[in-house]
């Protein structure tokens, strides 16, 4: 699986990062990021198309996620 | 409607209706609240700038600040973290200030004096939609500061910000006048706009609630509109809608919404230094990451480089006092003028310079 990092970036960086790795036709995506304005709107951006969204771990202020393509 | 983006819209609403219920108690003519001209007036009010009708210690700011760090505290994101180009951030605050001074107004402003019926805000809006397209371009041509880090060790730095307007609350409700003679810090207008303020408690009151629900929301200014042409995403315009539809319908039931573009309050009819003004403004903004605002919010969130960016604000607001950059009732100084055509060049320049070269 695809690990993308977008730890400490300003918006909007974080989403358009996922938008281009999710545009380039993965199945799968782990993303590391910081903060809960990135992990609202990278969530609303993966949902927008189609992802489901996991939240597999989240401590001090960082969090992973996993994407996965629905059907 | 989700419920994002109801609450989006309740927040804006709630925002504008404050707005205009704090002309009607004192602020201001379309000055209910103005993160740029607000933070000005805290300049001035500590003598960095001298000009002696912007002086106040605006308690909506500090409410703000200790809104935004309440909300974010007990949601636990409040995290100390810093360390994305903090220097160029001053800078970037800086030059958003000056921007936001030659038209008279942050983003905020605008759109409430929008809902006053000022047009020439409708000039600034189309400039800020410029200089907010100016910066996605950047964006689209990989425009990063870098990543700031998140302290894992001591959180001081993240309280200093929220220290501050804890010390400048004290000192406005104590009454502290460090120097009597020369009349301050703390300077206090005794004319203009910045003798117009509503009652202490009201504008803190307001200023808390504000920052609570700006920073539930994430609510930013330039985000909305970047956001819209970068991924088509609208949710955030909904709020700038509920600001202006709160704020003109009370200003129309408190008789305080006037149509043109001659004699609005706080207001000048330049139409090409409104226009570039808020597009220095919009800029400034996307690569920042976020409106005057949002700055304020993500500081109280821990954000010391926002927290730096703000500072930069307070920097770009004596600058414009003390070197008669700011704009006035009357119009834009030469000076004015040329400080906001550098602006857009040097902040262009940085907006190409940071572009991120692929591997």
């Amino acid at each position: 699986m695809d690990i993308l990092d977008v730890r400490g970036l300003s918006c909007p960086l974080p989403v358009m990062k996922t938008k281009k790795v999710l545009d380039s036709g993965v199945q799968e995506l782990q993303i590391e990021g910081t903060g809960g304005t990135a992990k609202q709107n990278v969530t609303r951006l993966a949902k927008s198309q189609g992802f489901e969204v996991e939240i597999k771990n989240e401590a001090d202020g960082e969090w992973t996620m996993v994407l996965t393509k629905g059907k | 409607m989700d419920r994002e983006r109801a609450f989006l819209v309740a927040t804006g609403l709630i925002i504008g209706i404050l707005a205009a219920v704090l002309v009607v108690m004192g602020n201001p003519g379309n000055m209910g609240f103005c993160i740029a001209c607000f933070l000005r007036d805290i300049t001035g009010a500590l003598g960095f700038q001298r000009a002696g009708v912007v002086q106040y210690v605006r308690p909506e700011i500090l409410g703000l600040v200790i809104g935004a760090f309440v909300a974010a505290f007990t949601a636990g994101e409040f995290r100390s973290r810093g360390g994305s180009s903090t220097l160029v951030r001053f800078f970037l605050g800086m030059f958003m200030m000056i921007g936001a001074l030659v038209f008279l107004g942050c983003p905020l402003r605008d759109i409430l004096r929008i809902g006053g019926g000022d047009l020439n805000a409708v000039v600034g809006l189309a400039g800020f939609i410029g200089g907010v397209l100016l910066g996605v371009f950047f964006l689209r041509k990989g425009f990063d500061l870098g990543a700031a880090r998140t302290d894992k060790g001591s959180q001081v730095g993240g309280y200093i910000l929220i220290a501050v307007a804890v010390v400048l609350l004290i000192m406005l409700v104590g009454g502290f006048n460090v120097n009597p003679e020369a009349g301050g810090p703390l300077f206090f207008s005794k004319e203009g706009p910045g003798s117009m303020h509503a009652p202490l408690w009201i504008s803190l009151g307001a200023g808390l609630l504000v920052g609570f629900l700006a920073q539930k929301a994430r609510l930013c200014l330039s985000g909305g509109f970047r956001d819209f042409f970068l991924i088509r995403e609208y949710g955030m315009l909904l709020a700038y809608l509920g600001i202006l539809v709160g704020v003109m319908a009370l200003n129309i039931y408190f008789g305080n919404f006037r149509l043109g573009f001659a004699d609005q309050p706080i207001a000048h009819t330049n139409h090409i230094f409104n226009f570039l003004g808020l597009f220095l403004v919009g800029l400034s903004a996307v690569l920042l990451g976020g409106c005057p605002l949002r700055q304020i919010v993500l500081g109280s969130e821990g954000d010391t480089d926002a927290a730096t960016a703000v500072l930069g604000m307070v920097a770009g607001a004596a600058i414009s006092h003390n070197f008669l950059l700011a704009a006035g009732p009357g119009g834009t100084t030469p000076w004015g003028e040329a400080a906001v055509i550098i602006g857009i060049i040097v902040v262009s320049f940085i907006g190409w310079a940071y572009r991120e070269v692929e591997a």
